[in-house]
C-alpha cells in the first residue's frame, strides 16, 4: 500500500490519470462488439489465429485441440487468470498434457497443489520456510535453504530446462489492441517472454473485455496498472506480440493462437447496473486495500478472483445461487473504490448484487437472481416490519421478549448460525420506555 | 446454428451502446524533459532496478564492450552479425584476448542448445528509450532475433542517448507505431526480477540476471 501511494505523490496527477484510464476502459465497453471484430481482423491479418469460446469448457477444448494437432504434451505457462478461471491445468493433466506454471509464484503453488491467493502475488500466503521445505521435498537436487536468491536460482535452473523442452506455451493477455492486432503482456520475470517466444506454438487466452481501441490507449492503462499493482513505475518487460515468426526471423513461434473467452461476461455487459465490472484491468489494488481481504486472505473466498473485484465478478459469472455470500464479504468501507484506477463503483455493484440475491424480480438480470433468498429471514423481516407499524404489536413484541428472553438460548434453533461466532447479547432488564416514563416524559 | 463467435457478438450487439467518454491525454502529454534531463532520468530509473551503465562514444564503444566482456569472464557472446553495430563489435573482437562471438544467423532450432547452455552474454542494439520510466525499446528483427535479449544471463544493450524520448506515449506517437509493428516489440526496464517469495526482491529469475547499457 505504501509502495503504491509513493507512486502517486501528486493527487491532481492521480485524479487526471484515473479519469483518463477510466475513460479509456469506458470507451472500450461503449464499442465492445466493433472492437472485438476489429481485433479479430487485425490479428488475422498479422497471422494470429483467433478462436471464440462461450464457456470455459469450450475454451479448454480449443486449447486441447491445438495441442493435439501438434502432438504437444509438454506445456509451459505464463501467468494467466483466465486459465485459472478455466481450471486449465487440471483439464490438461487429465488429458495427458503436462502444464507447468512458470511464474515463480504460480510455480510454487502448483508444486504444492494449491491455487493463487492473490491475482498479482499468487504465493503471498506462503513463508520462505514453507517454500524452502517445498523445494527441498519436490525438486531433485535442491537443498533446504531459506535464502530467497538461492530459492529463485533453483526455480531458474528447473524452469530453464522446461522452457527449452516445451512444445507449446500459454499466456494470458493484459491488453489487446484492436487498432494494430497486438497482444500486450506485462511481467517482471521473463517467463512470459520465454513462454511466448521459445516454444513453437503460442496460445494466448483473454476475456472479451481485455481489448482497447487504439495503441496509444495502452500508455495510460499501463502506467496505472503497474503502479497500482506492485508500486512500480513500470514492469521489467512489456512484450508486444504482433504475430508468429515473420519472414526471415530466426526465432519466435511458428503459430500464435488467440482464444477469446466470454464465460458470462456478455451477460454482465448487458446489465448496465453492473457492466462497469468489465472495466477491470486486474491490478489487484482493491485486494491490497480491502480490510476483509487483508485479514481473511485470498483462499477464504473459495473463488478464482478473490477480494472486492472477485466479490462482484464471481457471483455474476457463476451465478448468485451458489455465490450469494460473496457480495456480503465486505464492510462497504469504500477503500476499493478509492484506489480503483479505472473507477469501478465496486460498493455500488456489491449492493446491487445483495439486492438481487435476496429476491428475483423481472428487472433483475444477474445470473441466479434470488438465489440467496432465505424464507426464514424473509419471515423474520416481515414480522419486524409489521411490529414496527403497529403500536399494539410493537408493545406485544417488547413484552414477549422481556418475558421469554431469558429462556432464549444461543447455539440452538434459528439463533445458532448467528451465535456460532458471536456472543449472545444480554438483554437489559428495563426498557428505554420504562426509563422515559420514570423521568416523567409523556408517552406520545 | 450460429457459431460461438456469432452468438457472443450477437449478445454484445443486442445491448444499447453506452456513451463513449472523451479521453484527455494531457496529463501524460505534459511529461516532457530537456535532453539532458531525459538522460539523467532514464539513468536514475534504470540504476534503481540494478541496471549497469558503460559510458562510451560512437567510436570507442566496440572496444569498451570488448574490454568489459573480458573483465566479466564472458567466453562466448551471441550477437546479430547483420547489423552495423554487430559488424563493429565483430571487428573489435577479432583480435586475441577477446570473447568468441556466436553469430545468431540461423533459425533457433539449429542454435537452441548453444544459446541456452553455452553462451555467457547477448549483445543487441536499442531502437529508442523512454526517460519517464527508464525503459529500452527493442525491435527484434531477422538481424537481431528475439532471444538475444532474453536467454543469455547477461544482456549488453547499445543505446544512443539521442534516441531517448519522454514517455511511452511520445515514443509510439512520434515513431508512428500504430501504422505498423514488427511481430515482436519488447520494452525492457532492467534485469529480470521477482518478488514472489515473501515480497523480497530477487534478480535474475528467468530472463537475464544482468542488464548492461552501453551509452553513446
Amino acid at each position: 500500500m505504501a509502495k503504491r501511494a509513493a507512486q502517486f505523490p501528486d493527487p491532481a496527477e492521480w485524479d487526471a490519470l484515473r479519469a483518463l484510464a477510466a475513460s479509456i476502459r469506458a470507451r472500450t465497453l461503449s464499442k465492445l462488439p466493433a472492437l472485438l471484430e476489429a481485433l479479430e481482423a487485425r490479428c488475422s491479418a498479422n497471422g494470429i489465429r483467433v478462436h471464440w469460446a462461450e464457456t470455459v469448457d469450450d475454451a479448454n477444448q480449443i486449447v486441447l485441440g491445438i495441442l493435439r494437432a501438434h502432438g504437444a504434451t509438454r506445456l509451459v505457462k505464463g501467468k494467466s487468470m483466465v486459465s485459472e478461471e478455466m481450471h486449465l491445468n487440471d483439464f490438461l493433466e487429465e488429458n495427458g498434457v503436462e502444464s507447468l506454471e512458470s511464474d515463480l509464484g504460480e510455480y510454487i503453488i502448483q508444486l504444492d497443489g494449491e491455487t493463487p491467493s492473490h491475482i498479482i502475488m499468487p504465493a503471498i500466503h506462503k513463508s520462505r520456510q514453507q517454500i524452502a521445505r517445498l523445494f527441498g521435498e519436490k525438486i531433485r537436487g535442491a537443498e533446504y535453504t531459506e535464502d530467497v536468491d538461492a530459492l529463485t536460482a533453483t526455480a531458474r535452473r528447473v524452469l530453464r530446462r522446461k522452457f527449452f523442452e516445451a512444445e507449446a506455451g500459454i499466456s494470458g493477455v493484459n491488453i489487446a489492441v484492436a487498432e494494430t492486432g497486438t497482444l500486450l503482456l506485462v511481467e517482471n520475470e521473463g517467463n512470459g517472454r520465454m513462454s511466448t517466444h521459445v516454444p513453437p506454438v503460442h496460445i494466448a487466452l483473454m476475456g472479451i473485455e481485455k481489448v482497447v481501441e487504439k495503441l496509444e490507449d495502452v500508455a495510460p492503462i499501463l502506467t496505472v496498472l503497474t503502479r497500482s499493482a506492485t508500486g512500480q513505475p513500470v514492469s521489467t518487460y512489456l512484450n508486444l506480440i504482433g504475430g508468429p515468426r515473420g519472414p526471415g526471423e530466426k526465432d519466435g513461434p511458428a503459430e500464435v493462437h488467440l482464444v477469446i473467452l466470454d464465460n458470462g461476461r456478455s451477460r454482465i455487459f448487458a446489465d448496465e447496473e453492473v457492466a462497469a465490472t468489465l472495466r477491470c484491468i486486474r491490478c489487484g489494488a482493491c485486494m491490497n486495500h480491502c480490510p476483509v481481504y487483508t485479514r481473511v486472505g485470498g483462499h477464504a473466498y473459495e473463488a478464482v478472483y478473490p477480494g472486492p473485484i472477485g466479490s462482484i465478478l464471481t457471483p455474476q459469472t457463476e451465478g448468485l445461487a451458489g455465490r450469494h455470500d460473496l457480495p456480503h464479504a465486505s464492510s462497504l468501507c469504500h477503500a476499493c473504490v478509492e484506489v480503483c484506477p479505472v473507477k469501478i463503483p465496486i460498493t455500488q455493484i456489491l449492493v446491487t448484487l445483495r439486492k438481487e440475491s435476496a429476491r428475483a424480480a423481472p428487472e433483475f438480470k444477474v445470473k441466479g437472481a434470488g438465489g440467496g433468498r432465505d424464507r426464514l429471514e424473509d419471515l423474520a423481516w416481515a414480522g419486524w416490519r409489521m411490529a414496527h407499524v403497529s403500536p399494539l404489536l410493537y408493545k406485544a413484541m417488547g413484552l414477549s421478549l422481556r418475558v421469554l428472553g431469558p429462556f432464549l438460548k444461543g447455539g440452538a434453533g434459528p439463533l445458532r448460525a448467528w451465535t456460532q461466532a458471536r456472543t449472545m447479547p444480554r438483554r437489559a432488564p428495563r426498557t428505554l420506555h420504562d426509563f422515559a416514563r420514570e423521568k416523567g416524559l409523556p408517552d406520545a | 446454428m450460429p457459431d460461438a463467435r456469432e452468438r457472443i457478438l450477437g449478445r454484445l450487439r443486442a445491448v444499447k451502446p453506452s456513451a463513449a467518454p472523451a479521453s484527455d491525454f494531457s496529463v501524460v502529454e505534459a511529461k516532457t524533459w530537456s535532453p539532458a534531463a531525459r538522460l539523467e532520468r532514464l539513468r536514475a530509473a534504470m540504476v534503481a532496478v540494478r541496471t549497469e551503465f558503460l559510458d562510451a562514444t560512437a567510436e570507442s564503444w566496440p572496444e569498451t564492450v570488448r574490454a568489459f566482456l573480458v573483465t566479466q569472464g564472458a567466453r562466448r557472446v551471441a550477437y546479430g552479425p547483420g547489423t552495423a553495430a554487430g559488424r563493429l563489435l565483430a571487428a573489435a573482437c577479432a583480435r586475441a584476448g577477446a570473447p568468441a562471438l556466436v553469430p545468431y544467423d540461423r533459425p533457433v532450432e539449429a542454435l537452441k542448445t548453444t544459446l541456452f547452455d553455452d553462451v555467457d552474454a547477448g549483445f543487441t542494439t536499442v531502437r529508442s528509450a523512454i526517460a519517464d520510466t527508464g525503459t529500452l525499446v527493442l525491435w527484434p528483427s531477422p538481424e537481431e532475433p528475439r532471444l538475444l535479449s532474453l536467454v543469455p544471463p547477461l544482456h549488453v544493450a547499445l543505446l544512443s542517448a539521442a534516441t531517448i524520448r519522454d514517455t511511452l506515449l511520445s515514443v509510439l506517437r512520434d515513431e508512428g507505431w500504430a501504422r505498423g509493428l514488427p511481430p515482436n516489440v519488447v520494452l525492457v526496464s532492467g534485469p529480470s526480477k521477482t518478488a514472489d517469495i515473501e515480497q523480497t526482491l530477487a534478480y535474475g529469475v528467468h530472463g537475464p540476471k544482468r542488464l548492461v547499457v552501453v551509452l553513446v
